[in-house]
């Protein structure tokens, strides 16, 4: 795990007609299984449908329609009304805006947070690293859906709390992957090296360490992607993520609950949640697959 | 195997004392006033006052965690705010309901999981392998609320197979108790048959590149008792660990199956006390599920250990 990166090896470069970033290469093999499509265009849609959801919507997410209560699939309402005469397609199409904020603020915060924790944990050792760990490993023991419950009960239900519960969740995931790599690397000869040569310690750990540690942080992110959005439907399907009016794919699937005879109110928005969920599953496998072959450690 | 069990509870004892900090921490943060869920709106403030002399509650926040911890070692988890029912009572109440929709899905999820990744394993590649890694794939993806939802529309709706959501005891109706189980079942089992379907194909693929898998097929046994007397055996003990790791998230998906199912369990619980602002409910559920994984996870690592004799304690 301990390979050093920056530039290209030789034989990998030897193999391109024009020398690439890391960054580009990276993405070229993304880009290069099926998987990495796959996941790529089905987010790319979502992400664009959710960006141009006020103009491509036919009708408000929020405005009722009292002539049309619970109205199955028609031409004028393609995926029907919900029971307040509200049209489910314009909701849908909100509602993917909402959840991926949700999912890409929780996942950075808890990247951040977890990362700089792990580099401090790793670095320090002894007490500071035992004790920061400890409580990793107590936020560790509560089921995922159980912490994030529990946090947005005490914060109140929104979407923001609904983020900050998430990242917490994902925090000691990201601190622990961190504190590993670290505690691996700090014997590193070149490590060693600019310690020897006077380098102070946020230098190393930035300069040094950090680039040799971000490929994993990045996996790791991406493949707790997934995770996050189903923490965030199931929050707002128990009622405790975002707060109605404002259109959440879990809450519309709630209220359809209450009627199944209009099986329209909660399929298309479940729909919604498991194509975005397999779509970022194949893409945090592709991006997986991608930064295991630049390490080279055999698992790819 | 005794100073293992010693050091491995010796290693879970910090991490134990700061899981109560944070459940103590989180349901004293809760908003509102738990005098008014005890007493509603309408109570004076002297009554008040003699509620929170009651519960405790006039005391500073580390004086009520020392208190709470002493009682709670004692099995002691007080009372409901709000229908002073004992919490202890409730657990013992719940627990079974959660038991049962855990080892049916466990079962589920074994019985198509194994299977599927045992065909996928022996025909490696081929079509089989393909179809299942591919529903693997797409089941996992399913969020439990929308499953619940499907087989609800499927089974009750359009079939009238099964009744849509309720429980009854499995002592008072067993045959009642299993037609409500079933869904609840399958929502938690299909997305645990895709884990232990990619573990058994995984740990299955390495066995059969074993070399006594080749002395066994070439000493002429039947492919049959080659897969499942000679490989599926040692392909077991990581598949009982993957299950035994996931009983956290199983929990977790409880939560959310019993609310669609309105299952009277574990899950249910945390949710209601935590819309009920009920604060020695949330307690008494939370500390009970962390401890369950706690105990089941030590459970896999013991049994890891007794399985494989490679493995040193």
């Amino acid at each position: 795990m301990a390979a050093v990166t920056g530039p290209m090896p030789p034989a990998a470069a030897a193999t391109q007609h024009t020398p690439r970033s890391p960054g580009a290469i990276i993405l070229h093999r993304i880009l290069g299984s099926w998987q990495g499509r796959f996941g790529t265009i089905v987010l790319a849609v979502i992400v664009a449908l959710g960006l141009l959801a006020p103009w491509l919507s036919p009708y408000s997410p929020i405005d009722i329609d009292p002539d049309a209560f619970s109205m199955p699939p028609s031409a004028a309402h393609w995926f029907g009304t919900d029971e307040i005469g509200r049209d489910v397609l314009s909701r849908v199409l909100h509602g993917a805006t909402v959840s991926l904020q949700v999912v890409i603020f929780a996942i950075g915060l808890a990247l951040i947070a977890g990362s700089l924790l792990g580099l401090v944990s790793g670095w320090l050792g002894g007490r500071w690293d035992a004790l920061i760990m400890r409580i990793m490993d107590a936020f560790l023991a509560f089921p995922l859906l159980v912490l994030a419950l529990s946090i947005v009960a005490v914060l109140g239900p929104d979407l923001v709390n609904a983020m900050l519960a998430i990242a917490i969740t994902k925090m000691p995931g990201f601190a622990r992957l961190v504190r590993a790599e670290v505690l691996s690397l700090r014997e590193a000869d070149y490590v060693v090296a600019a310690q020897a040569s006077g380098a102070r310690p946020f230098r190393i750990l930035a300069k040094h360490i950090w680039p040799n540690v971000s490929g994993n942080v990045i996996v790791y992110g991406s493949l707790s992607a997934s995770q996050a959005l189903i923490t965030e439907s199931a929050l707002s399907f128990l009622g405790l993520g975002v707060q109605p009016p404002t259109p959440s794919w879990g809450y519309m699937v709630a209220t359809g609950i209450q009627f199944y005879q209009s099986w329209w109110m909660s399929f298309f928005p479940g729909l919604a949640i498991f194509l975005t969920v397999l779509a970022l599953n194949f893409l945090g496998d592709a991006v997986r697959d991608a930064f295991d072959a630049r390490l080279g450690d055999g698992h790819g | 195997m005794l100073p293992y069990l010693a050091k491995k509870l010796a290693q879970m004892l910090p991490v134990a004392f700061f899981v109560t900090i944070i459940v103590f921490t989180l349901t004293n943060l809760l908003p509102g006033d738990p005098t008014v869920t005890i007493l509603g709106e309408q109570a004076s403030p002297e009554q008040r006052a003699a509620v929170r002399v009651e519960y405790g509650l006039d005391q500073p926040a580390p004086v009520r965690y020392v208190t709470w911890l002493a009682r709670v070692a004692q099995g002691d988890f007080g009372r409901s705010l709000r229908t002073r029912e004992d919490v202890g009572e409730m657990l013992a109440a719940r627990i079974p309901v959660t038991l049962e929709l855990g080892f049916l899905s466990i079962l589920i999820a074994v019985a198509i999981g194994m299977p599927a990744g045992i065909l996928a394993a022996r025909f490696r590649g081929s079509l089989i392998d393909v179809a299942a890694s591919f529903v693997a794939m797409s089941s996992v993806a399913v969020p439990y609320f929308w499953m619940g939802v499907l087989l609800i529309m499927l089974f009750s709706l359009k079939l009238g197979w099964l009744p849509p959501s309720g429980h009854v005891r499995f002592l008072d109706d067993p045959g009642g108790n299993l037609r409500l189980m079933v869904m609840p079942a399958l929502t938690i089992g299909t997305a645990f048959a895709a884990l232990v379907m990619r573990q058994t194909r995984a740990s299955m693929l390495q066995v059969l590149s074993m070399d006594y898998i080749r002395t066994a097929r070439a000493k002429g046994l039947s492919e049959r008792l080659v897969l499942i007397r000679h490989a599926l055996r040692n392909a077991l003990i990581p598949i009982v660990t993957v299950i035994g790791l996931q009983i956290g998230a199983l929990l977790g998906g409880a939560v959310v199956t019993e609310t669609v199912f309105a299952l009277p369990g574990l899950g249910r619980m945390l949710v209601d006390g935590i819309f009920q602002r009920d604060f020695p409910v949330i307690q008494g559920a939370i500390l009970f599920i962390v401890i369950a994984v706690f105990a089941v996870n030590l459970l896999t690592d013991l049994l890891y250990r007794a399985f494989d004799p490679r493995v040193k304690a």
